[in-house]
């Protein structure tokens, strides 16, 4: 086994043991703590695959982003943690059932009779000095630059949809706003008042007596 | 060498603990939208080994778009679970039958 193939196997093996971990751990904050591991080590299969690119930006993404976007979203939420898991072990027979079919058929679909490397071939291996950042900008921002700004425009409606459906209208129908040129054109004197006061001077604690009566014994 | 069947079943495996995820986490949405997560990057997984194999940079262009979509959909997902949450004090799968469907 080369080094390379142990790399693999070792994060592949992380990655599923930590999606096992999350499908069936209880506290939804533990489960997305172990999607993060999923991901990270998923990052790493793709580094394995000349991917890099796309394996940094699925850390600096998911995990940086998304990821902790569901921490706080679990966090927010006052969860009972009991009746979250009242159907597993219902389901667990026929869900039982339907994965082992799926993953028998996909072996024999994707298993190495079909996609070995005597089938496929070895795959073009690029030099220290190739650019794979590069090579995805140049394609792009040339070949797919209109697809590139659906999804800029994708994540612009992502933006207003989550904010439309966030905005918390109080019982009363009022919408609090900025008002920004109230803001601008506020004045020191506005926010900050001097008061005339006496000052105020605390009694000094009184002691008890009991260190005096540790000290005469 | 990794062969392409090893990146392939490694992201078969990846679909099916997600998909698993998906039949057996029958009370908590959250757990549901991280297993979609879940098996999107299985998908992506795929994308990647055959851009790898074929030399060819456009799967990873699309991993590019899958992430962009996925990134917005945890957003608006995450949102309405906050919105029932509010209406409901509850996220679990089986109060929210009002559509009945």
């Amino acid at each position: 086994m080369t080094f390379e193939l142990f790399i693999f196997y070792l994060l592949a093996t992380i990655a599923s043991l930590s999606g096992l971990m999350m499908i069936t751990v209880k506290d939804p904050v533990k489960a997305a703590l172990w999607l993060v591991l999923a991901f990270i080590s998923t990052a790493g299969v793709w580094i394995t695959a000349q991917a890099e690119f796309l394996g940094l930006v699925l850390i600096l993404v998911y995990v940086g982003a998304v990821m902790v976007l569901f921490l706080f979203v679990v966090m927010m939420l006052d969860i009972n943690l009991a009746i979250l898991k009242e159907g597993f072990t219902k389901y667990l027979p026929i869900g039982g059932m339907v994965i082992i079919s799926i993953s028998a058929m996909m072996y024999l679909v994707l298993g190495p009779d079909n996609f070995g490397l005597d089938v496929t071939g070895e795959p073009v291996l690029h030099p220290a000095d190739y650019s794979n950042t590069k090579a995805i900008g140049l394609e792009l921002y040339t070949v797919h630059a209109y697809a590139f700004i659906l999804a800029a425009v994708l994540l612009l409606l992502g933006i207003v949809a989550a904010i439309t459906l966030a905005l918390r209208r109080r019982s009363t129908g009022e919408v609090r706003y900025q008002n920004i040129d109230k803001q601008v054109k506020t004045q020191a004197s506005e926010r900050f008042k001097m008061v005339k006061m006496k000052s105020v001077v605390e009694e000094p604690i009184k002691l008890k007596e009991k260190p005096e009566e540790e000290d005469e014994k | 060498m990794i062969a392409l069947s090893d990146y392939l079943i490694f992201g078969a495996i990846l679909f099916i603990i997600s998909m698993a995820g998906i039949f057996l986490n029958r009370k908590n949405v959250i757990v549901l939208l991280m297993a979609i997560e879940l098996l999107l990057l299985a998908v992506n997984t795929n994308l990647v080994a055959f851009s790898h194999f074929h030399n060819d940079v456009t799967g990873q262009i699309f991993v590019f778009f899958i992430l962009t979509v996925a990134a917005a959909e945890a957003a608006i997902g995450l949102a309405i679970i906050v919105l029932v949450f509010r209406k409901r004090k509850s996220i679990n799968v089986d109060d929210l039958g009002t559509l009945k469907g």
